[in-house]
């Protein structure tokens, strides 16, 4: 029997927000304090603290889900989500259940030839957990005997946005997730760095027959901490799913624990447990009716969004490039750097390749400049161009300096050099000729240092090639 | 001068310290000697305070309430050693008002009880009758005002528990309008219905003590603004539009001697100018009950969720986390903690939340609309507080539904989120019997009022016949 497989595929994003305080309580939220320095009654769950909700926390989740297209509720809900564990002071959860804040939206991932349409269930608000520290005698975590509850974490707002599963395959999901995290960096909610734990996902996965709407048995795959390693579970998840049932087997419901320091080791499984969390509406709090005039000026507070800024480059560049500046977040430098007199396709080659690498906050570069040294990279030396680009967010960078700092290209000048290399390299030289043509790199680097990196590396390389042949 | 601490009101102690006719220290003493002499038969008291200093007046304070520094154990095992960091706004408000912490007095466990039966410390006893419970919840607070251990005190009540000890015992509290008093830092039994509210000698004491505590609070956010709060004076009843709900004053299980007090003081109401008329409220007394055992447990159930042993309170060791919150919880909570948890974990459970939390919260509505509608007709509602008078300690303990039917005639308001006021009006079998009158969301003005003409038309004397 020979079935084509369609993967289902949804997701379900935690954002924690960079509000001044956490959700319930006047505590600062931010990292760096020592352990439970920042924590009151109402974060620790002492007995009589009550919780009240940080409007800061409102207005950015609803302002969220107006950029993700949703309706924002008339009536707003918190309810608690019962469960013990020691990270969870209160013993319950502050979530939302039914009446979410935001609910039935979309996103649209562009793509080179339209946009998938990724339906948006609910964008919600809750609180997030502290952290548990599991310790031994010794210190050290293996064969840990004790646990310690950092509760600087607990309380803070968390942002949960959840998909409908319109998600067919792993790219689109890796892509998905980073134009989120675009459009929740730009809206200033918060700094999603997936290595801080500010922004995490957990990945629903089931595959079906092509063509058939059935939802089968899913898996959850959990922990994933990088978009490249979402991908890579959701490939290897789909395969196996496929693999189960092309041998006649069938997928269990399950939970697969990835670790994040071990990408090989394989997922740690767990029987998904019927939770019942006995959700009901928090007592302690009143409903949440946001006013039309703050939905209008959340509305009108939010610029042009980073998939509509994808399409409107694309126009200009290919698919691919527009789509790196986007979610890079470099697209209004780019933009800038053209309106300087910079070519398009080489600027968005510079910004995506060594303005990346050179680490440079965009929001501090000059684009006038920036545009001054895009325009002249052929024509100064190479190191020259990587030390003034890794300089550009200096305060007052001026690109002048650099543009004096011609490049050699002048064969008479480098004749002699490549001569006297290959003369003083005698073995490396036979080498080549008999065949290894990786020691061409060795010759040109040879050249580039003799000439302090100002020689064109174009030009080198076909002399030392001429010359060794 | 000797002070007569059974008879003595906040209002009379005010003005002796403000005349200077006494001390701040004389005035504490004085309760600490009364307790020094009777707490050791009515054990009203957890915990009594040092005189922190000041001139203000003492008060007593439920255990539920969190008191910076006190001992606060709402009567549990599991509080036992917790020492709260924080004071609840009610205190707050009332320190910032002068007023000092006098103790800390006995309730049912998490206020859970009507007889102060189930706090893990002992009952307390009846002033009237030692050999009777003094009510409960807060039938410490009942018995210190009765017996002359504080001028007054604050209670809290989730489904009578500041009403029904004060039938009991013989004075006044008042239940106040859902929202109009902070419970930020009152430990939590059921969040929709607890209300803290004064306990006192007389209307007039009640009333300037709910409007020391009274009042928006940032912390709560279910909270409001509060009417401001009007010292009852009038002795007349004119214009005053009084119904009586058959079915309150004609339940199963009220002693005629009940029912004879309570008529009497509508007949006085009436000759005080008052218009009295029946009406009807036909699911409130039947549902109300039901539905309060299935609301209440079912907060509670989350609420005691956080007594886990790791943060506070008690902890029993275990091999893990699961073994050691098992084994905190299982020595620390008392029966009726553990059978309410188990009915309200029952009744939100995935499958039954409908049949039972969600159905308890639609009754709720419908008991809410019944006292709405007549209140469109009435300014007050009145029945007996509860069905009988003091009942012997020991009486009902083993049967917990006979012990829930206490509160049959103080839940339907709780319920509904409205104010109640229990004011004694006479004697039953020689135990006092209290009136209950139900307004409106925030009239808490008419209920001290109406409360107010009748306590001194009725002229009861509030002091334990054996104690005077």
């Amino acid at each position: 029997m020979n079935v084509a497989w369609q993967p289902v595929v949804g997701l379900e994003i935690h954002v924690q927000l960079k509000t001044q305080t956490k959700m319930f309580c006047r505590c600062r939220n931010g990292f760096g304090g020592g352990p439970n320095t920042q924590t009151c009654p109402v974060c620790l769950g002492f007995p009589g603290a009550l919780p009240v909700p940080n409007r800061r926390a409102i207005e950015e989740t609803i302002k969220l889900g107006l950029a993700l297209d949703c309706a924002i509720a008339e009536r707003a809900v918190f309810h608690r989500k019962n469960y013990f564990y020691p990270d969870l002071p209160k013993s319950y959860q502050i979530s939302q259940y039914d009446e979410p804040l935001c609910a039935q939206g979309k996103l649209v991932v562009p793509t080179a030839d339209g946009g998938v349409t990724v339906g948006i269930t609910r964008a919600h608000l809750e609180e997030d957990a502290a952290k548990n520290v599991h310790v031994a005698a010794s210190g050290r975590l293996h064969g840990a005997t004790a646990t310690l509850v950092d509760f600087n974490r607990g309380g803070t707002p968390l942002l949960e946005i959840v998909t409908e599963p319109d998600i067919h395959d792993a790219e689109t999901a890796k892509r998905f997730l980073q134009l989120l995290r675009q459009t929740v960096v730009e809206l200033g909610l918060s700094d999603a760095e997936l290595e801080k734990g500010s922004m995490r996902f957990d990945v629903n996965v089931s595959v079906r027959p092509e063509g058939s709407g059935e939802l089968r048995t899913r898996t959850e795959l959990k922990n994933m901490n990088s978009f490249n390693f979402a991908a890579k579970g959701i490939e290897r998840e789909i395969a196996r799913q496929i693999r189960i049932y092309e041998e006649g087997g069938t997928v269990e419901q399950e939970t697969l624990h990835f670790d994040p320091a071990h990408e090989e080791a394989p997922p740690m499984r767990s029987k998904e447990e019927a939770q019942d969390y006995r959700y009901f509406p928090e007592p302690d709090l009143v409903p949440v009716h946001p006013p039309d005039d703050l939905v209008e000026r959340l509305r009108a507070e939010i610029g042009e969004l980073p998939g509509a800024r994808i399409a409107r480059i694309a126009d200009t560049l290919s698919f691919y490039d527009a789509d790196v500046l986007v979610t890079g977040g470099l697209d209004r430098l780019w933009a800038d750097v053209v309106a300087a007199g910079a070519d398009p396709k080489e600027a968005a080659n510079v910004l995506a390749n060594q303005f990346v690498a050179a680490g440079v906050d965009p929001a501090r570069v000059d684009p006038a400049e920036l545009a001054k040294l895009v325009s002249a990279r052929a024509e100064i030396p190479r190191a020259a161009f990587d030390e003034a680009l890794a300089k550009t967010g200096d305060t007052g960078f001026s690109a002048a300096p650099y543009l004096e700092q011609k490049v050699v290209a002048d064969t008479g000048e480098l004749d002699p050099i490549i001569e006297r290399i290959i003369e003083a390299n005698p073995a490396q030289a036979e080498q080549y000729r008999g065949g290894k043509q990786g020691l061409l790199g060795f010759f040109v680097g040879q050249v580039m240092k003799e000439t302090g990196g100002k020689a064109d590396p174009r030009v080198v390389n076909e002399r030392v090639r001429a010359k060794l042949g | 001068m000797t002070l007569d601490t059974l008879r003595l009101t906040a209002e009379e102690a005010d003005r002796l310290l403000r005349t200077k006719e006494i001390s701040g220290a004389e005035l504490f003493a004085a309760y600490l000697a009364a307790i020094g002499e009777r707490d050791p038969e009515l054990h009203a008291y957890l915990h009594v305070c040092e005189n922190p200093g000041g001139d203000g007046l003492p008060l007593a304070v439920k255990d539920v309430i969190g008191t910076k520094g006190i001992p606060t154990t709402a009567g549990s095992k599991i509080l036992e050693s917790y020492v709260p960091v924080y004071d609840a706004t009610v205190i707050a408000n009332a320190k910032r008002h002068g007023l000092r912490v006098l103790g800390k007095t006995n309730t049912d466990e998490f206020a859970m009880g009507s007889s102060t039966e189930n706090s893990a410390y002992g009952p307390s006893r009846n002033p009237w009758d030692p050999s009777r419970v003094p009510g409960g919840s807060g039938g410490g607070s009942a018995a210190a005002v009765s017996g002359g251990l504080a001028p007054w005190a604050l209670g809290s009540d989730t489904g009578g528990s500041i009403k029904q000890p004060a039938a009991l015992c013989g004075h006044v509290g008042l239940r106040p309008t859902y929202g109009t008093v902070s419970r930020y830092g009152v430990i939590a039994f059921a969040s929709s219905l607890d209300q803290v509210g004064p306990v006192a000698k007389t209307v007039r004491d009640c009333a300037w003590l709910y409007s020391i505590i009274s009042g928006r609070d940032a912390n709560d956010s279910t909270t409001v603004d509060v009417p401001t709060v009007e010292l009852p004076a009038g002795e007349r009843l004119d214009g005053l539009r009084i119904g009586v709900p058959k079915e309150m004053n004609g339940a199963d299980g009220i002693e005629p001697g009940v029912t004879e007090a309570v008529d009497r003081a509508i007949e006085l109401a009436e000759s005080l100018g008052a218009s009295v008329e029946e009406c009807s409220l036909p699911h409130s007394v039947d549902y109300g009950v039901a539905c309060y055992y299935l609301v209440a447990p079912a907060e509670a159930s989350s609420n005691l969720g956080r007594y886990d042993g790791v943060r506070f309170g008690l902890r029993e060791d275990g091999a893990d986390f699961r073994e050691m919150i098992m084994r905190t919880r299982d020595a620390g909570f008392g029966d009726e903690p553990k059978r309410r948890i188990m009915i309200g974990t029952y009744a939100l459970s995935s499958g039954y939340y409908e049949a039972y939390y969600g159905t308890a919260q639609k009754v709720r509505t419908v008991i809410k609309r019944e006292h709405d509608a007549l209140f469109e007709r009435y300014d007050v509602l009145v029945s007996p507080t509860s069905p009988t008078v003091a009942f012997p300690i020991g009486a009902k303990i083993d049967d917990p539904i006979a012990m829930y039917m206490n509160d049959v005639l103080t839940i339907p308001s709780c319920m509904a989120g409205l104010p109640g006021l229990n004011i004694p009006c006479g004697l039953s079998q020689g135990l006092p019997v209290g009136l209950q009158l139900v307004g409106p969301q925030f009239a808490e003005n008419t209920l001290f009022r109406a409360g107010h003409a009748l306590e001194q038309a009725i002229g009861f004397d509030g002091v334990p016949e054996r104690l005077r």
